[in-house]
């Protein structure tokens, strides 16, 4: 049949909602910018230099890939500069810039192109690309503390005040770090990149929730359980509040539980099956901190939990409207 | 998160357009196109033939199946043709063609009913039947039917005065503009069922009706203010919003002693009961950013849309989409002499401007689909499974759930197109299992032949 009218025909609904990939993407630079900011001024302009790097580097594989492939490109959802910026927050800010280069191949390449692009990826592109740069032991651990550098501009040099003693590694030892809980919380600790300034990362989340981007159960679930379980069982001599404080303000829990554990592609999509996935990974967190050989924890229990995701919402389906509850106070479950 | 829809999401739901301005009757067209298909079932048979002249409200189609509404000339004047037309559903449907004569005589079968026992359902069941009242809010099912198959089961009575889609203000300007006809015919509804008071929900955007309405209404008569969620106006929602039941997968609302009539129904039932008018015209709603002059207009039904362009000032700029309906739930039409059908609440012409689909929909797994859907269903799982047939898995996540409110595709930031993925699933789901039970019935047939067979060898 004709259309001379040229009106297109499509099944309902006409409407959508504003908020596409893109703006989503772009919310989350944005929250991230303040953690950004802080670690530009704890480590100097270097800490920007390894993220800009870090991002330029995923925004060109993830071109070069799917220009090679022949794939149609989308390039333009920002989720590669989204990936680029994690990663570069979980790297020391001394790293030589060929890492990141490697880490974002890494990560867009083998953890998500390889796998169908974006939302098809089983793991955190930018926690695996972590996990997969400790090929590189020495370059991933060579921590400078806070104001070290010579010139805030400097960003060739840095890499030579280095220091052993991060706040993790203290906390592993059962010791108190050597800085106040103060310090901890606005930043001015050693430690990876974007992971110091607990206070600033905490804003970007606030932005996020304030956004509706993401919902505050996996964060909160997340940290209350790491909270919960330092705060009832600490290491060493420790007072059970600064012990608890310590755990929660230093190393990447709040990168990780605010930014990294809340990625949608890796994360349940139902309420409940959020709260479990929060709780596993405060729980496999505390349980490396404590028993294993690495001080930190946070992305490898992400990473293991990122494993479960299909599982926990196979488990919490929401109940159907009109459906009978699944589990009957009187009834027992069903 | 996203529970309230236009309400908290997006601070405008485009009725402003539209909601202060009176409705305007419109002159009756010089011919109307009446289809014999204006409510959900057996399509009707016309009762004329061309060369007719016909009255205004005089039944010119009928049907004796159960599930079915007689339809009424809109206008008096000639039939000058009864063929196949373009119905808004896309295909070819018998239509009545009248010729309008501009007298509107009006047919002797119009006598008010008012005198007679209204209490009494079969009475009332036959004068809404005859006046050929469907569901106005657009589902168009038979209200007779309804009432009759709900008679005797329900405690509660429901009006949908929510009137949740974007843009369509056409119960609203109703409640506004025939509140005391509107509670006689809730009334009317209320005796019949035996129930003490009515409850009519309207949502919260709608605060001059609220009060209006309560301003007016009796004891009898209970405003319920809703929260302005799309689909608060969508039966279940509805009957769970005014009294917290959850009304079964697969049931009607009589499942949980509710029955939900909407506001135009029970103002046609008012009309049908005091004038005799059987349901030949109505309020629809002409707007959206490609309408020069959006209003609410009073139409005769079987006026072909391009006159409801023309009354509304035409085309602003070029439509890039014209629909019967409303944004959500409204069918897309590509052809100006479609006409106007019991169920048409709105027409609407919007500009490629909100167009925001694009060429490599991406699922970002958000879980977006899953927060708003009303039916607690699972959307991107859904889509997932319909694209590799996975049929178990679809009737897993209760894909026959689905009402097609087109809130997954609305909230979907990677532009799938979730609710056609819901629907391609229910029709896939749908088609194996008739098929299975045609398979099942050939089978059992031949097994019986085949004994038969052995016997009569016997």
């Amino acid at each position: 049949m004709e259309n001379k009218l040229g009106t297109v025909v499509s099944p309902s609904p006409h409407l959508r909602s504003p908020a596409g990939t893109r703006n989503i993407m772009l919310d989350v630079i944005i929250a991230l910018v303040p953690a950004l900011a802080a670690s530009v001024y704890i480590f100097g302009f270097r800490a920007l230099a390894v993220t800009l790097v870090s991002c330029a580097a995923c925004v060109f594989f993830e071109w070069g890939y799917r220009a090679l492939m022949k794939k149609p490109q989308n390039v333009g959802d920002l989720s590669a500069v989204v990936t680029g910026m994690l990663m570069a927050f979980c790297l020391p800010v001394t790293v030589p810039y060929w890492l990141p280069v490697i880490g974002a191949f890494f990560a867009i390449v083998i953890v998500k192109q390889l796998f169908g692009g974006i939302g098809k990826n089983f793991l955190n592109p930018a926690l695996a690309a972590r996990a997969f740069l400790f090929s590189w032991p020495v370059l991933m651990t060579k921590w400078v503390a806070p104001f070290s550098y010579s010139s805030i501009m400097n960003i060739f040099g840095g890499a030579d005040a280095i220091t052993s003693a991060t706040p993790m590694g203290a906390l592993h030892a059962g010791l108190l770090p050597n800085a106040t809980v103060a310090q901890a919380f606005l930043g001015e600790i050693g430690g990876s990149l974007g992971e110091v300034s607990a206070l600033m990362l905490l804003l970007g989340g606030a932005y996020l929730v304030f956004h509706k981007v993401i919902s505050p159960r996996i964060p909160l679930a997340y940290i209350l359980t790491v909270a919960v379980i330092t705060y009832i069982f600490p290491k060493g001599e420790a007072d059970r509040l600064s012990w608890m404080l310590y755990n929660l303000f230093c190393g990447g829990l709040m990168l990780g539980a605010i930014f990294m554990a809340t990625d949608y592609t890796t994360s349940p999509i139902t309420k409940l099956g959020q709260i479990i996935f929060g709780i596993g990974c405060g729980l496999i967190t505390v349980l490396i901190r404590y028993f294993g050989t690495y001080p930190e924890g946070v992305s490898y229990a992400i990473l293991v939990m990122n494993t479960t995701v299909w599982l926990i919402d196979r488990a919490t389906l929401p109940r159907r409207f009109g459906g009978k509850p699944k589990f009957d106070l009187k009834g027992g479950a069903r | 998160m996203f529970e309230s829809f236009f309400g908290d999401l997006h601070p405008h739901d485009f009725k402003e357009a539209t909601s202060g301005k009176a409705s305007r009757p419109m002159a009756a067209p010089p011919y109307v196109v009446i289809p014999m298909s204006l409510h959900l079932g057996e399509p009707c048979s016309p009762l004329v033939a061309v060369g007719d002249y016909v009255k205004m409200g005089q039944k010119i189609g009928d049907s004796k199946a159960p599930i079915s509404a007689p339809i009424h000339a809109s206008v008096s004047g000639k039939v000058i043709a009864v063929e196949p037309r373009l119905h808004p559903n896309g295909t070819k449907v018998m239509s009545v063609v009248i010729e309008n004569d501009g007298l509107d005589t009006l047919s002797e079968e119009v006598v008010p009913h008012k005198s007679e026992n209204l209490t009494d359902p079969e009475v009332l069941c036959r004068i809404v039947r005859e006046a050929g009242i469907v569901g106005m809010g657009g589902a168009v099912f038979p209200t007779a039917a309804k009432i009759s198959s709900s008679i005797g089961k329900v405690d509660t009575l429901i009006i949908n005065g929510a009137e949740c889609e974007p843009f369509i203000t056409s119960d609203h300007r109703l409640m506004l503009e025939r509140p005391e006809e509107l509670m006689e015919g809730i009334r009317i509804l209320k005796r019949v069922f035996g129930i003490p008071f009515a409850h009519l929900g309207i949502e919260k955007n709608k605060p001059d009706a609220i009060s209006l309405l309560r301003s007016k209404c009796g004891a009898d008569i209970k405003i319920v203010p809703l929260k302005s969620a799309y689909p608060q106006g969508a039966e279940k929602q509805l009957v769970y919003s005014v009294t917290g039941r959850e009304v079964p997968p697969g049931s009607l609302p009589a499942a949980v002693r509710c029955v939900v009539f909407n506001v135009f129904t029970a103002y046609s039932v008012y009309r049908a009961v005091h004038e005799g008018m059987p349901a030949i015209e109505r309020v629809v709603t002409v707007s959206g950013d490609a309408i020069s002059n959006p209003m609410n207009l009073i139409c005769r039904i079987g006026t072909p849309i391009e006159r409801l362009v023309e009354e509304a000032g035409g085309f602003r700029g070029s439509p890039f989409k014209l629909l019967m309906g409303g944004p959500m739930m409204g069918s897309a039409q590509y052809d100006l002499s479609v006409p106007v059908t019991k169920g048409t609440n709105a027409l609407l012409a919007l500009t490629s401007r909100r167009d925001r689909s694009v060429k490599e929909p991406n699922c970002i797994r958000c879980g977006r689909c899953a927060e708003v859907c009303p039916m607690r269903l699972t959307p991107m799982y859904i889509h997932m499974y319909e694209e590799r047939d996975d049929l178990n898995t679809l009737e897993k996540l209760n894909v026959m759930d689905c009402v097609e409110c087109g809130l997954c595709t609305y909230i979907c930031p990677g532009r799938l197109y979730l609710t056609q993925s819901c629907r391609l699933g229910k029709n896939k789901l749908r088609s194996a299992k008739e098929a299975a039970a045609r398979e099942a019935a050939a089978k059992e047939a031949a097994a019986k032949k085949e004994e038969e067979a052995i016997k009569s060898g016997k």
